[in-house]
C-alpha cells in the first residue's frame, strides 16, 4: 500500500478540483511516475467511499529517444545546415558529423544546401538560403508539450515513420470525490479483534466491507466419497428397520455357495465364463458341509422336497470352482444355512451392502464390479403381500412411495418380482430393484423348517447414487480415474428429500 | 420377438397402453413399438427400407424359463388363455394314422462318448405359409440359444420325411469317414472339410468346438445311407424342409436327456397347431444300444394336488378354492377343486416345463390374481439390528479420517499383476495374490493385495489438482496369506505394532514406486489392518 503521505497529497489535489481529475495529471502535478499514482488510487478505493475512480484508457503520442534528441538539439538537417559556414564545407568533413549522412540528404531534398562536385580540392557543400525554419523540431516540441492535437494526422504518421514519434495507450483513472471524502486517511479494519472488544476501540474503527463477489477460501478439509455417503444412508435405513448386517468381507466364493446352494443349475448361463470371473489360483474350494452338499446334489439332479428337480448330472467339480462372487446372495445363503443349524429357529432380518463382480462388457452404466444392496427376512408364514409391504416401507425411506410389481424370472426365487417406481421427471415407471421369495429347493436342503418363508430383495448402490448426484457415466463415480473435484464438491446425501 | 397388430386383435386388444399393461401384468417386457420399416432404417439406412412394411410391431422380451412363449404361436396362445378367449389346447401323441409302424431312430453305442441321447417325433400333414415357416425356423434358433445352451446340451434337426425313409440310425464316426452334401452347399464334403469350411461362418463357427476335438462325430443316416444331420453342426441338404413340406421328422440329439425331451415337446406343441389334426403329434420310437425302447414325444401331463389354503397363505390373499382353480386355468394350468375340502387338482401341461414345484403354481396363481391387487402388509417379525463389527469401526474411522483432512477414494478391487507387484517393487509370487482365470483385460488379472496402487493411480489421474493431496480408503484386500513389505524407502519406513502385534506399515514410498505410478512428488503412505481392533 502506498504511504499515507502520498495518499493524502492525492486527496488534497482531488479536493481542489471540481468534477475530478485524471490520474496522469496528478502524476504530473506531484512529479511522480504514473504507476505510483495508480497504486495510490487502488489503495484509496480499498478504504471505502473516500474517492470514486473510473478507469479509462487514452491513446496519445510520445517522443522516441531520437525524437527527444531532435526536440532538444534540432533536426539532423538543421544541424547540418547550421554547421556549414558561408564559404562552404568539404563534403567528406560534413559526412563525419554525427548527423552528417541523414542531415545531408534531407537538407539536399529541402534545397537548403548544394553540392559543388567540381570544386577545387574536392566536393564542397554550400548553403543556398540565408535562414531555415526547423519544422521537424517545432512539431516534436509541440508533442513534447502535450499539444500533439495541433498536428495533422499525416504529419504525425510521417514522424512515426521516421521513428521519432510513437503512439501509446495509457490506462488512467478519472478521480472524483467519494461520498465519504476526506483529505485524511483512516485505516479500515478487516477483522474484529479481541483487543478491540477489550478496549472498546471498535466503536471508532471503520470496518472494511466484505467483498461478496470474491470466490472465498475453501476450508482445508477431507471429503467422503459420494457412493460411500449413500451407502451410509442405506445402512442407516436397514438399521432403523431392525436388520442385522451380514459378514460380506469375502470377495472370493465357491460356485457351490454362489450358485448351487441357490438352486441355480450348473448349465445356467450366469455360470458361463462370459459372465463370471473364475479364479485360477486358488482354483478350487475343498471344504463343504458334506451332508448338506449331498442334499443340494440330490435336489438338483433328482428333485425332492416336493420338487421335480432339474434332472441332470450334478458335478462336484463344477461346484468346487472358485470365483469372485457375482452377488451377495451367496453370503445370504451361508447365513441361512447357519441359521438352519440352530437348535431352534429364530426369525431374522439380514442386510448387506458390498461389492460383487461380473465379467461383463463395460459401458456407461456397467463396470466389472459394483455394490449390491440386499435385504432378507426369514420367518414363519411370510407372504408375497408381506414382501410388498416391507418393500413399500423400505422405498418410502428413500422418498419413493409409488410402487408396482411385475412378475419376473430368477432361478432361486419363486415368485420373483421386479420393483418399479413412478418417476415424476420421466413420467414413466422405472425399475428400481428385484425381489422374491426363496425357493423351497434352496431352503429345505439347508434344514430350515417347512413353514419358514424367506423373502428378499436387492438393488445396486451405484444407480440410485448416480441419479441422486446427477452423474451419467459410472466411470465418473467409481474407480481411480474419477475427478477428485467431484468428491470434494459432492453435497451431503439425504435420500428422503 | 415381434408381435403385430393382427395378433393383438386375436387377444382382443388394440390400444398400445392396454397391451403395455397386459405385458406388465403377465410378466413380459414390451421393449418398443416399431415397424419393419423402422427397424430397417435403423439397422441398414433409409434406402434399404424403401417399400418395407410399416405394420406396427411390438418388440417383447420373454422370461428366460418360459420356452412356451418363445414363438408367436405360443405367446399368442398363452395370452389368449390368460384373457379367457381360448381354452388351453390338449396336446396328444398319436400312432401313425395308416396303422403302420412308427418311425424309428436307432442309437448305436459309438454315440456314448460324444452325444449319447436322442429323441424324435413326427408332425403329419402340416401346412406352412411363409410366416409359419419363418416362425418354425426362428423357434428352433431361439431354443438352440436358450434351453439348448448354444447347442451344447441339445441340437434340433428337422427334416422333410417324404425325402427319407426310416429306420434311422444315430451313430458316431471318425470325421474322415463322414461325407455328405450339407445344407446350402452345392457339393459333398467330408466332416473334416466341413469343420474347416465353417471356421469362417459367422453363425456355425460358434458350435464347432462342441465336437471338434472328439475322435468320433455324431451322425444320423436314413435306411439308404442318406445323411439327415451331423449334430450339433449342420443338417444334410437332401432332407431339408421347405414351404411345401407336409410331413416333418424331428430329431433332437443331446448330452442332457431331460432338456432334449423338453425341447422336442416345445417344437411339437407349438407347431402341431398347423397339422390337419391340430395339436396331435405322431409318435416315434427310439431304440437304445442296450435294446431299451422309448416312445417320444413324451407330452406328459402331470397332476399336482395342493390346497387353496396353501396358495392363500403364501400369496397373502383370501380366495375360494374355486376361484384359485380358475386363476390357475388362465395360466394354462387346467385346475379343478377335487371335492375334498379345498384341495385343487392342477394339471401341468408339457408346455410348462418351468413348473417343477408347488411354489411355481403358487406364483402363477399370484400372477393371475394380479401382483398389484395383493394387499401389502408389514410382517410382524421382531428382530434387533446389529452392525457388522468391521463395518461399524470402518464408519467411525471414515468420519475421523475426513475430519483429519483426508479425502475418501473409491478404487477397484480388481487390478493388474503389475499394479500389485512390479510397480510396488515386489515379485508377483511373494504377493500371495488371488489370480483370475478369465480376465477380459489386464485390468482384471488379480484381486488387489493392497489399497496403495488404487490410491496412487487416483493421484496420478488427478495431477492437475492442487497439492497436497491427502487420500484414504478403507476396504477389503484379498490375500492367500500374510505378506512382507518392500514398497517403502529404506530407513524412511516403520512397521506399526499394536498390543505387540504387527498391524501395518507407514513411511515414505520408494522413489521407484512413485515414478512407476507416473508421479513426481514425494508421497508417504500408511497402511493398517483394522481387523485386529474388532
Amino acid at each position: 500500500m502506498a504511504d499515507n503521505g502520498l495518499l493524502e497529497s492525492v486527496l488534497r489535489l482531488v479536493e481542489k478540483v471540481d468534477g475530478g481529475t485524471d490520474s496522469q495529471d496528478v502524476a504530473a502535478d506531484l512529479g511522480v511516475d504514473h504507476q505510483v499514482i495508480v497504486g495510490a488510487v487502488k489503495s484509496l478505493q480499498a478504504l471505502g467511499e473516500v474517492i470514486s475512480a473510473e478507469q479509462k484508457s487514452s491513446r496519445h503520442w510520445e517522443l522516441t529517444g531520437e525524437g527527444r534528441e531532435i526536440a532538444e538539439q534540432g533536426s539532423h538537417e538543421a544541424r547540418v545546415f547550421n554547421a556549414i559556414p558561408d564559404e562552404g564545407l568539404p563534403q567528406n568533413q560534413l559526412m563525419k558529423m554525427p548527423s552528417g549522412k541523414v542531415g545531408f540528404s534531407k537538407a539536399m531534398s529541402n534545397k537548403w544546401i548544394r553540392l559543388d562536385k567540381a570544386h577545387e580540392g574536392g566536393p564542397r557543400v554550400f548553403k543556398t538560403v540565408e535562414a531555415i525554419e526547423d519544422t521537424v523540431r517545432d512539431k516534436l516540441q509541440l508533442v513534447q508539450k502535450g499539444q500533439s492535437a495541433k498536428l495533422e494526422d499525416k504529419e504525425k504518421n510521417e514522424l512515426k515513420k521516421r521513428k521519432l514519434l510513437s503512439e501509446v495507450t495509457v490506462k488512467s483513472y478519472w478521480i472524483t470525490k467519494g461520498s465519504s471524502f476526506s483529505t485524511t486517511i483512516t485505516k479500515q479494519e478487516t477483522e474484529l479483534t479481541p483487543e478491540m472488544i477489550a478496549s472498546g476501540s471498535w466503536k471508532e474503527k471503520k470496518f472494511k466491507p466484505y467483498n461478496f463477489e470474491a470466490m472465498g477460501v475453501a476450508p482445508d478439509c477431507g471429503h467422503l466419497h459420494p457412493l460411500m455417503k449413500v451407502r451410509t444412508q442405506f445402512r442407516q435405513i436397514f438399521l432403523e428397520m431392525g436388520f442385522t448386517e451380514m459378514p460380506t468381507n469375502n470377495f472370493i466364493e465357491s460356485s457351490f455357495w454362489n450358485f448351487d446352494s441357490l438352486f441355480q443349475p450348473q448349465q445356467h448361463p450366469a455360470r458361463d465364463q462370459h459372465d463370471t470371473f473364475f479364479i485360477s489360483d486358488p482354483a478350487l474350494a475343498h471344504e463343504f458341509p458334506q451332508d448338506y452338499l449331498e442334499r443340494v446334489k440330490k435336489v438338483h439332479s433328482e428333485g425332492g422336497y416336493g420338487s421335480q428337480g432339474y434332472k441332470y448330472d450334478w458335478k462336484i467339480e463344477e461346484a468346487q470352482k472358485n470365483l469372485l462372487r457375482t452377488h451377495t446372495t451367496a453370503v445370504s445363503a451361508r447365513m441361512l444355512y447357519k441359521l438352519a443349524q440352530q437348535e431352534k429357529f429364530t426369525p431374522v432380518k439380514y442386510f448387506s451392502i458390498d461389492r460383487v463382480f461380473r465379467n461383463e462388457t463395460l459401458d456407461a452404466t456397467h463396470l466389472a464390479e459394483f455394490h449390491q444392496i440386499e435385504g432378507v427376512v426369514a420367518d414363519y408364514g411370510l407372504t408375497l403381500g408381506n414382501l410388498m409391504g416391507i418393500l413399500h416401507q423400505f422405498f418410502t425411506k428413500l422418498g419413493i412411495t409409488k410402487l408396482r410389481f411385475k412378475p419376473a424370472y430368477n432361478p432361486y426365487t419363486e415368485p420373483s418380482m421386479e420393483v418399479f417406481s413412478y418417476h415424476e421427471g420421466l413420467k414413466k415407471w422405472v425399475e428400481v430393484g428385484n425381489s422374491g421369495v426363496f425357493r423351497p429347493e434352496m431352503l429345505l436342503p439347508m434344514g430350515l423348517p417347512e413353514g419358514v418363508s424367506v423373502i428378499a430383495w436387492g438393488l445396486s448402490l451405484e444407480r440410485p447414487t448416480m441419479i441422486k448426484y446427477g452423474i451419467n457415466n459410472i466411470r465418473e463415480l467409481v474407480g481411480h480415474k474419477v475427478n477428485l473435484q467431484m468428491v470434494y464438491d459432492s453435497p451431503i446425501c439425504r435420500l428422503d428429500s | 420377438m415381434y408381435l403385430n397388430n393382427k395378433m393383438l386383435f386375436s387377444i382382443h386388444i388394440l390400444a398400445d397402453e392396454e397391451f403395455d399393461e397386459l405385458c406388465f401384468e403377465f410378466g413380459l417386457e414390451l421393449d418398443e413399438i416399431t415397424s419393419e420399416k423402422e427397424i430397417l432404417i435403423r439397422e441398414q439406412g433409409g434406402e434399404k427400407a424403401e417399400g418395407a412394411s410399416d405394420v406396427v410391431l411390438y418388440k417383447i422380451d420373454v422370461p428366460a424359463n418360459r420356452y412356451d412363449l418363445l414363438c408367436l404361436e405360443g405367446l399368442v396362445r398363452g395370452l389368449q388363455v390368460f384373457k379367457e378367449k381360448l381354452e388351453a389346447p390338449r396336446y396328444k401323441r398319436v400312432s401313425p394314422a395308416d396303422g403302420g409302424e412308427p418311425q424309428r431312430l436307432v442309437i448305436t453305442e459309438e454315440t456314448a462318448s460324444v452325444r449319447p441321447h436322442a429323441v424324435a417325433a413326427v408332425l403329419r400333414n402340416i401346412t406352412f405359409t411363409q410366416e409359419r415357416y419363418e416362425s418354425f425356423i426362428e423357434l428352433q434358433e431361439k431354443l438352440h440359444q436358450n434351453i439348448c445352451r448354444k447347442r451344447t446340451l441339445v441340437a434340433i434337426g428337422t427334416h422333410d420325411l417324404d425325402t427319407i425313409s426310416g429306420p434311422f440310425t444315430y451313430t458316431a464316426k471318425p470325421p474322415g469317414e463322414i461325407r455328405f452334401k450339407p445344407l446350402s452347399q452345392s457339393r459333398e464334403y467330408t466332416a473334416a472339410e466341413l469343420m474347416s469350411l465353417y471356421k469362417t461362418d459367422s453363425h456355425l463357427r460358434h458350435y464347432l468346438h462342441i465336437i471338434e476335438n472328439e475322435p468320433l462325430y455324431p451322425i444320423i443316416y436314413d435306411s439308404n445311407g442318406i445323411v439327415l444331420s451331423m449334430p450339433p453342426i449342420i443338417n444334410g441338404d437332401h432332407s431339408k424342409i421347405s414351404l411345401n413340406t407336409k410331413n416333418i421328422f424331428i430329431e433332437c440329439t443331446a448330452t442332457d436327456l431331460t432338456k432334449a425331451k423338453i425341447t422336442l415337446d416345445m417344437v411339437v406343441t407349438m407347431f402341431s397347431v398347423y397339422c390337419d389334426e391340430p395339436f396331435t403329434v405322431e409318435e416315434a420310437e427310439v431304440v437304445y444300444p442296450d435294446g431299451r425302447l422309448s416312445v417320444y414325444p413324451e407330452l406328459a401331463y402331470r397332476t399336482e394336488t395342493l390346497s387353496g389354503d396353501f396358495i392363500n397363505k403364501r400369496v397373502g390373499i383370501n380366495e375360494s378354492a374355486e376361484s384359485i382353480a380358475q386363476l390357475l386355468t388362465r395360466m394354462c394350468l387346467r385346475s379343478e377343486v377335487s371335492g375334498e375340502g379345498d384341495l385343487i387338482q392342477v394339471e401341468i401341461p408339457p408346455t410348462r416345463a418351468d413348473v417343477i414345484h408347488a411354489c411355481d403354481i403358487m406364483e402363477d396363481a399370484a400372477i393371475a390374481y394380479g401382483f398389484n391387487n395383493i394387499v401389502r402388509s408389514t410382517p410382524r417379525t421382531y428382530t434387533v439390528a446389529n452392525q457388522l463389527p468391521v463395518n461399524k469401526l470402518t464408519e467411525l474411522l471414515r468420519q475421523d479420517l475426513t475430519a483429519a483432512g483426508f479425502t475418501e477414494a473409491l478404487t477397484f478391487a480388481l487390478c493388474s499383476e503389475e499394479d500389485i507387484a512390479d510397480k510396488l517393487r515386489k515379485n508377483i509370487t511373494e504377493t500371495r495374490a488371488v489370480h483370475i482365470s478369465n480376465p477380459k483385460t489386464a485390468d482384471f488379472q488379480v484381486a488387489r493385495t493392497s489399497l496403495l496402487p488404487g490410491l496412487l493411480k487416483t493421484i496420478a489421474a488427478n495431477r492437475k489438482m492442487p497439492l497436497p493431496l491427502k487420500l484414504f480408503e478403507i476396504s477389503d484386500v484379498v490375500l492367500k496369506d500374510e505378506t512382507k513389505d518392500s514398497t517403502f524407502f529404506p530407513g524412511r519406513c516403520a512397521e506399526i505394532f499394536s498390543c505387540g502385534k504387527s498391524i501395518g506399515h507407514l513411511g515414505v514410498l520408494h522413489p521407484d514406486v512413485i515414478s512407476r505410478f507416473e508421479l513426481t512428488m514425494p508421497c508417504s503412505a500408511i497402511d493398517i489392518d483394522i481387523e485386529p481392533f474388532l
